[in-house]
This record gives structure tokens, C-alpha cells and sequence, in this order.
């Protein structure tokens, strides 16, 4: 189909997943500004949730639509962490969240423990078919992105993000857009989750641990923090490389830390900030 | 007796997190950093502990290398990682640590390979009895460790010219410096101590597994940031307190709670709940 191979159509797929993740924790620390350092967990709660429904019996749709709104109340919960706590502090009890995720589902007989859940349905639609759901539910994302970035909600996200106190001050209801932010972040991690179950068809705790919550921030920082072109760049590329190269697979984590460092180090606008800097815009080189 | 077994494992256990936590908790006091790439200097004293005592046969040689070594490479990432992005969001000097630390994960299993290495004749193995329970040398080694160095730490920072400096320094640097004070000197001693205080905890936990791996640094120092967060703000005594807390209640945690959590899970479990009703931390002041 589409003069695709079987690979072609898996290297896509796993791609489409990867983007999806990375924008929605965008949502949250790109447009609100608040960082979280545990997002695979709901990356794996959208996961066994629909992995759990299916195998039940469920239809896919439902096993989404559980795992959307799951991991998006859970999210609603952490996002309260974020009213008590903030910058650093939030940043550690996000990671606390992941540990959690891991630990309890680890201990768990009826999610499968340590073993995992094996067996998972796939989508019904074919390989071919499912990529193309895939690449239908990144679209939408893409668009719900840029949508909110230049909505209310979202003008009031950057203004909390670059100042919440002041935000507070000009009469923003500072709670409930951050909780948005969670729910809407979360909620469409779930999605990615459950994507990545029917795509994979193996789940087990340990592929939603702080490797993979530091691997999605990898791809939203590298991208740029709150740039949407930007993070999917990131998101497309880091997550093909080490399948297309071999070599790169071995070095993988070497080269995201490296890279995460380096781009704080030296350019934390990340690509689009470089971008930015190389190409400069009218309105900027107007004022410099 | 299992009660009691069970709190001397937790302290023991408590010694290696405020070991970690104190340096820490250094920076984070005095630059607002929570430096996670301290875990890959951990990580480094365990090597550099066990290459050592493998080369010389001394473990006390080795400790001392191992404090000197990656105290010097700690200053080192202080002036090369940190101090050129300072004055940039907090969360950038955060993202750029954790970056740090995958990246030196990944050097040390390039380097050292990704089984780990072992003491060719691990030292401090005997067993002795004491206050009713069974201790290995180690497990006593590393409890009486702990306390000589923070006992040592705190006399150098409450009776030395250069630890009130450094105080003075930490309550507030601006003040400090106009008072004559170099508080980039100050700095550079900051993560000289911090990072030799890990490589000590490297070298213990070295001792007490008997083994060193690339991924040994990731657990105890996540706690420890959990710990220096659970402190709040207040001092080194501080630390150390919710440290052996910590240890102790993951002791006896992992007897009644592991149906339902894992070991690593029960610290976070705990964090999240003190953060909950006390933002400001266990210790900290309003």
C-alpha cells in the first residue's frame, strides 16, 4: 500500500506515536511552563488501560476512549500538585509520579506485574490501516495544538508560564488553566499510550520508567520548549534514528543526554530557538 | 529482634542517602540547582573506590582517591555546566544536569562495560554482633563513616573561618560578597565537598553490594533529591534527619507495604504525600 514496505509502514507508525506523546507533554511544559519529569506515566496508563479493555473483550474504540480519559482524570490529580508546589519541587514529585506509576504496577497481579500484558489485540485494521489512524490522531493533534496556542486559553498558558504571579495579579484563574493544562496533557498522553500498545502488542512496567519520561522531555526541549514545528521535528527525528541506524542504537542514550545537556548549555530555545536565531524574522531584525 | 534488625539496616541504608543528600542539598542551597548529574559523580567515587583497592589493596587509599578524584571533577562540572547558564530559568540548569547524568550513565558502561566490576578480595566482609543483631564489617564501616564526616563537615562549617564564610555565603550570597566574602571561591569548595561526600557513598555502596554498575547512581539519588525536597529549606542537620528517616521507613515499608509497592516506590509515596499538606517541606519554615 502506498508503495510502502512492512518496515516503512512500523518506522512510521512508532513515529506518529512518538509525536503524538512529545506534543502532549508540550501542552503542559511547553505552553504552561510546568515541567513534569514523570509523563510516561500516563503514557503507561493509556497503555494498560487499553491493552486491559480489549483483551476484556472491548472494541478498540473503547479500550481509546478509556485510556484518554483515564490517564486525563489522573492527570487532573497531579495537576493539583502543581497548585501546592512549583518549579524544582513540581519537577520532583512529577518523578515521584513516575516512580510510582512503575512501582505499583510492578506489584500488581491483575496489570500483569512484573511480566507485563502480552497478547494485546491489534487494531483490526491492518498494519497499513493502522498507520493510517495513527497519522489521522497526529493531525489532530497537530491542529488542537495550534489551535489552543492562539486561543484564550492559550495566551493565558504563556502567561502563566512566563510569570504566573503576575498572571495572578491581572485576574487569571491561574488553577484552572494549569489544571487544563494537565488534563488536555495527560489526556492526550494516554492516546499515545494506547497507540503505542496496540502498535507493539507488549506492554511491561518498566517501558513507561524515567528513561522514557526523559526521552519525551529530550524531544520537547531539543525540539524547543513550546514550539510546535519544533517539537515535532525533534519527536520525528529522535525517535526514527535509532531504528534507521544501528550503529546510533548502542550510543542512543549517550546521545540524549548529550544532546539535552548541549542544547541547555548552549541554546535553550532548542531548534526553533536556533532556527530563530539563524533565519531572524522581520518584525526582530526590524528592532535590532 | 526484627524490629530492631530492621532499623539497622534502615540506618545503615539512611547513611549512603545523607551521604548523597548532604552534597546535594550544598548546591541547591547555595545556587537553587537540583543537580542530578551528582548521582554519575556517585557513581564515579564507586568505580574509582574499587579500581583502586583492586590496584593497591588498600580501601582507605582508595577512599581518599575516590573523594579527591571526583571532588575535582565535580568543581570541574561546576565551571563548565553550570556556571555559564546561572542566570537562565531554573529549569534549564535542571534539564542540562539530567542530560549530564545519562550521558556519563552511558560513558561509564562504554568504558567499564555494562555488567559492572567487583573487589578481586572484597574487604570488610567478617560479621560482628552487635546491640543483639547480625552486622557485616561493611554495614558498620559505612554507619561509623557517615557520621565521621558529617561530624567532620560540621565542625569545618561551625568553627572554621572558611565554613562561616561558606554559611554566610548560603544564607545570602550578595550580602556575603559585600562583606569582602569570594563567593566564587566559596562555589568551587561548595562542589568539591558535595561531590567527595557522593564519592565516599559511592565507595560504601560499592562495599556493601560488592559490585559496581553504570546504573547503580540512578535510585539513591533520586531519592536523594526527594530527600533534600522533603527538608525544605532548612540545613544540613535537616538532611541528615529525613535521610535515616527515610532509610528506616523504607526498612519497615518493604515488610508491610511491598504487596502493594515496590521499595523505590515507597520513598516517592511518602514525598508526595508530605508535599501535599506541607508544600514548604518536613523541616521547612513557612
Amino acid at each position: 500500500m502506498l508503495g510502502l514496505g512492512a518496515y516503512e509502514i512500523s518506522v512510521i507508525t512508532a513515529m506518529g506515536i512518538a509525536v503524538i506523546f512529545a506534543l502532549s507533554l508540550n501542552l503542559i511544559t511547553g505552553f504552561c511552563g510546568q515541567i513534569s519529569l514523570g509523563h510516561a506515566a500516563f503514557y503507561g496508563i493509556g497503555a494498560y488501560t487499553s491493552a486491559l479493555l480489549t483483551k476484556a473483550g472491548f472494541p478498540i474504540g473503547v479500550g481509546l476512549l478509556g485510556a484518554v480519559i483515564l490517564a486525563g482524570l489522573v492527570g487532573i490529580v497531579v495537576g493539583f500538585a502543581s497548585l501546592r508546589v512549583r518549579h524544582d519541587f513540581l519537577a520532583i514529585t512529577t518523578m515521584g509520579v513516575g516512580f510510582l506509576f512503575v512501582g505499583i504496577t510492578r506489584q500488581m497481579d491483575f496489570v500483569g506485574g512484573e511480566m507485563g500484558v502480552s497478547g494485546i489485540p491489534a487494531s483490526g485494521f491492518g498494519k497499513p490501516g493502522f498507520m493510517l489512524f495513527v497519522m489521522l490522531c497526529v493531525v489532530l493533534t497537530i491542529l488542537f495544538s495550534l489551535h489552543l496556542k492562539r486561543s484564550w486559553m492559550g495566551y493565558s498558558f504563556d502567561a502563566i508560564a512566563s510569570d504566573e504571579d503576575t498572571a495572578k495579579v491581572i485576574g487569571l484563574d491561574v488553577s484552572r488553566y494549569k489544571l487544563a493544562a494537565f488534563a488536555m496533557g495527560t489526556a492526550l498522553a494516554g492516546l499515545a499510550g494506547a497507540l503505542y500498545a496496540h502498535n507493539v502488542r507488549f506492554i511491561d512496567p518498566e517501558s513507561f520508567g524515567f528513561v522514557e519520561s526523559i526521552t519525551v522531555l529530550a524531544m520537547v526541549v531539543i525540539g524547543g520548549i513550546g514550539s510546535v514545528p519544533g517539537v515535532i521535528f525533534a519527536a520525528a527525528l529522535l525517535s526514527v534514528l535509532p531504528l534507521w541506524i544501528q550503529f546510533f542504537d548502542e550510543y542512543k542514550l549517550l546521545l540524549y543526554g548529550g544532546l539535552l545537556f548541549a542544547m541547555m548549555r548552549f541554546s535553550p530555545g532548542g531548534m526553533a530557538g536556533l532556527a530563530r536565531r539563524i533565519i531572524p524574522s522581520k518584525a526582530k531584525g526590524a528592532r535590532s | 529482634m526484627l524490629y530492631v534488625e530492621l532499623l539497622a539496616q534502615g540506618l545503615v541504608q539512611g547513611s549512603i542517602y545523607a551521604l548523597v543528600a548532604v552534597g546535594l542539598t550544598l548546591v541547591y542551597g547555595l545556587l537553587r540547582i537540583l543537580h542530578v548529574a551528582h548521582a554519575g559523580l556517585f557513581t564515579l567515587g564507586g568505580y574509582v573506590g574499587v579500581l583502586v583497592t583492586n590496584a593497591t589493596g588498600s580501601l582507605l587509599l582508595a577512599l581518599l582517591v575516590a573523594m579527591v578524584t571526583v571532588g575535582i571533577v565535580g568543581m570541574a562540572i561546576y565551571r563548565l555546566c553550570y556556571q555559564p547558564i546561572l542566570d537562565k530559568p531554573p529549569y534549564v540548569a535542571l534539564i542540562a544536569s539530567i542530560g549530564l547524568f545519562i550521558a556519563m550513565e552511558e560513558i561509564y558502561r562504554l568504558v567499564f562495560g555494562p555488567y559492572g566490576i567487583s573487589f578481586e578480595n572484597p574487604p570488610l566482609q567478617d560479621v560482628v554482633q552487635m546491640f543483639g543483631v547480625t552486622l557485616r564489617l561493611g554495614e558498620v564501616a559505612t554507619a561509623a563513616g557517615t557520621l565521621l564526616l558529617v561530624g567532620a563537615l560540621a565542625v569545618f562549617s561551625g568553627k572554621t573561618r572558611f565554613g562561616t564564610a561558606w554559611r554566610a555565603t548560603v544564607t545570602d550570597p550578595a550580602m556575603a560578597e559585600s562583606f569582602g566574602i569570594d563567593i566564587i571561591k566559596v562555589r568551587y569548595l561548595n562542589f568539591f565537598i558535595g561531590s567527595a561526600f557522593a564519592a565516599s557513598a559511592g565507595v560504601m555502596v560499592a562495599l556493601l553490594n560488592n559490585m559496581v554498575e553504570p546504573t547503580m547512581g540512578s535510585v539513591p539519588s533520586y531519592k536523594a533529591l526527594a530527600i533534600i525536597v522533603l527538608r525544605g529549606l532548612g540545613d544540613v542537620r535537616g538532611t541528615l534527619v529525613a535521610a535515616l528517616a527515610l532509610g528506616v521507613i523504607e526498612a519497615f515499608g518493604t515488610i508491610y507495604l511491598g504487596k502493594f509497592l515496590d521499595r523505590d516506590a515507597i520513598a516517592f509515596a511518602f514525598l508526595i504525600l508530605v508535599l501535599m499538606v506541607r508544600p514548604q517541606g518536613l523541616f521547612g519554615r513557612a
